[in-house]
């Protein structure tokens, strides 16, 4: 890594543990849910910008993982965090193994609605079945603890919390890219027949990235869950899968830190175009502004928001934009 | 090392290679030739797992791989090399090397360590770097290479597999005079250790450089012999060398 990027990486992380000390209640809660937003960014991340595989379906690992939250919680107490963590990251994988063993046997445009297939197929399982609570959603009665001294329904609490898990994630996946491992998704995303003819059965590598994906994914819907109290299917839908895509492209493919930047952006954009205050009547129409402001970033920024300082520093010195997805980069 | 036994492809209706064989030996080169669409590429995608054969067998130092997976197949001594470049071109030349070498030693599950700190690979990379001539561009980013340094170190992602046999489809393709010289030498270099396979167009290379020529026209062999044979024989004349 860059010094530049482990500057910005490392004041990012810690501008969000002072975060809490500037802030009010509506700030952490924003920052909370952000956070929350970035972890399952990384989560496609790892398929998108370091494998290459266009998923469609990220949301149906989210929301099982939050509906395994509420669907696991006992009515009558709250649970462990050391128990319902592993379980709800365990359902999301199992699902994830489940979806790409079938999918990824597809390439392209197949893979992308393969994927939208099986998560629809998640989507109408909890809408319209008594199991999911149909449109109603659920709510989590108790919020799970984390030994005696961490309860997850205090908002600093979460937050630290939330804080530590994006963290984590972000640097097992940092170490992931560099390794052997990472280096053979990325060979797989730029050329996965040379890869082939080099020795590298594909399909397995494709398999365990798939399954990672779905786990933290997971476990961004379990934070969600926890956050929230309350799932609906709306967790499920291709909303939300596309807003994750989103939120990658509009921080930078190939890059972690992209994941990272997007899932602010894309919040305070929705947040921004929503606002009342700004916009008046107009708020509700909020998703025009928001698409616009989306491809309008696309088009301005082809690397996208981390790709900007190098784009600045091209125009200044008047050249042309080297391109080209610098690999496993965070 | 490698011998391809009455193979043949259909698509469909179209044969588009029919029962041809051919056997490698180590420190020779076997050229392949014919006009295109002769089935050349064909051939090559299947003696390398790419594409199933029909009919017919693949022998791999003396075992039946014809079921095999490519990868399978490259891990037990294989190696190829494609028309167009496919190499990585935002990774350096090393970490191209490396990654090719990796295949060897693949360990994805130390997810926690670097693979630049994976020694073995590291040493193979650079050493293959350097005797396809690359080695004082280790560090340069793969897509800033010349076409024929390109060409070089797709050889040595071949040679990082450390395969016994070589396929080289049409490694001299758009190639100057300089660079081509270049890559005979390298082939020349390489020949004593291994079984190369060469798919080539450019005629003075493949009669300078082939022990062997098999000349194959509309999926067909119609000729397997020594260079000075081939020349000499009519049905290669009629069919593709008189028109060079």
């Amino acid at each position: 890594m860059s010094r530049f990027k482990l500057v910005f990486v490392g004041l990012a992380f810690l501008g969000m543990a002072a975060f809490p000390a500037v802030a009010g209640s509506y700030g952490v809660d924003f920052v909370t849910k952000v956070m929350v937003y970035a972890i399952f960014a990384l989560s496609l991340e790892l398929l998108v910008g370091t494998t290459g595989l266009v998923c469609f379906g990220q949301a149906a690992f989210f929301g099982i993982g939050a509906y395994a939250v509420v669907l696991l919680s006992p009515q009558s107490d709250a649970a462990s965090v050391y128990c319902l963590l592993p379980a709800a990251v365990a359902c999301a994988a199992f699902f994830a193994l489940l979806v790409g063993f079938l999918s990824l046997r597809t390439k392209g445009a197949y893979f992308i609605m393969v994927t939208l297939a099986f998560a629809q197929m998640a989507y109408y399982v909890v809408h319209d079945t008594p199991l999911g609570g149909g449109t109603d959603g659920i709510y989590l009665m108790f919020k799970p603890l984390l030994g005696a001294w961490l309860d997850l329904d205090k908002p600093l609490a979460l937050y630290g919390f939330t804080w530590a898990c994006l963290l984590g994630v972000f640097g097992f996946l940092a170490l992931l890219n560099r390794s052997r491992f990472g280096r053979a998704l990325a060979g797989i995303r730029v050329n996965e027949q040379r890869m082939r003819a080099t020795g590298f059965s594909t399909y397995p590598y494709k398999l365990a990235a798939f399954v990672l994906s779905g786990a933290i994914a997971g476990l961004a819907g379990f934070l969600f869950a926890v956050k929230d109290g309350f799932v609906n299917p709306e967790l499920m839908s291709w909303h939300l899968s596309g807003a994750v895509l989103i939120m990658i492209i509009l921080g930078g493919l190939g890059h972690l830190r992209g994941a990272l930047v997007g899932a602010f952006a894309f919040a305070l954009l929705q947040d921004f175009f929503k606002s009342e205050a700004v916009f008046g009547s107009m708020a509700k129409h909020w998703h025009l502004g928001l698409g616009l402001s989306i491809i309008a970033s696309v088009v301005l920024l082809p690397s996208g928001l981390v790709g900007l300082p190098q784009q600045i520093r091209a125009r200044l010195t008047g050249r042309s934009q080297t391109h080209g997805v610098d690999d496993a980069s965070t | 090392m490698l011998r391809g036994h009455n193979i043949t492809r259909r698509w469909g209706g179209l044969v588009a290679l029919n029962q041809v064989s051919l056997a490698l030996r180590q420190g020779s080169v076997h050229a392949v030739i014919g006009t295109n669409g002769a089935g050349k590429s064909t051939l090559i995608n299947i003696l390398s797992g790419e594409i199933a054969p029909s009919e017919g067998t693949v022998e791999l130092l003396g075992q039946d791989v014809t079921r095999w997976t490519q990868p399978r197949r490259a891990r037990a001594g294989l190696g190829r090399s494609y028309q167009r470049n496919t190499i990585y071109a935002s990774f350096s030349v090393l970490e191209n090397c490396r990654l090719a070498a990796q295949a060897m030693h693949q360990k994805p599950w130390h997810w926690w360590r670097s693979a630049a700190h994976c020694v073995i690979s590291t040493a193979i990379a650079a050493e293959v770097a350097e005797r396809v001539g690359l080695s004082a561009l280790l560090t340069r980013p793969a897509g800033l290479l010349s076409h024929g340094q390109k060409r070089q170190l797709e050889i040595a992602m071949c040679l990082a597999t450390q395969p016994q046999v070589l396929l080289l489809d049409e490694p001299l393709a758009g190639m100057g005079a300089e660079e081509t010289e270049r890559m005979l030498t390298l082939l020349d270099a390489l020949k004593p250790h291994h079984a190369i396979l060469l798919v080539e167009h450019d005629m003075d290379a493949v009669f300078r450089i082939a022990d062997e020529v098999t000349v194959m026209v509309n999926g067909a062999v119609i000729a397997t012999n020594t260079p000075a044979a081939v020349r000499l024989n009519p049905l290669v004349q009629a069919a593709y060398l008189g028109e060079h």
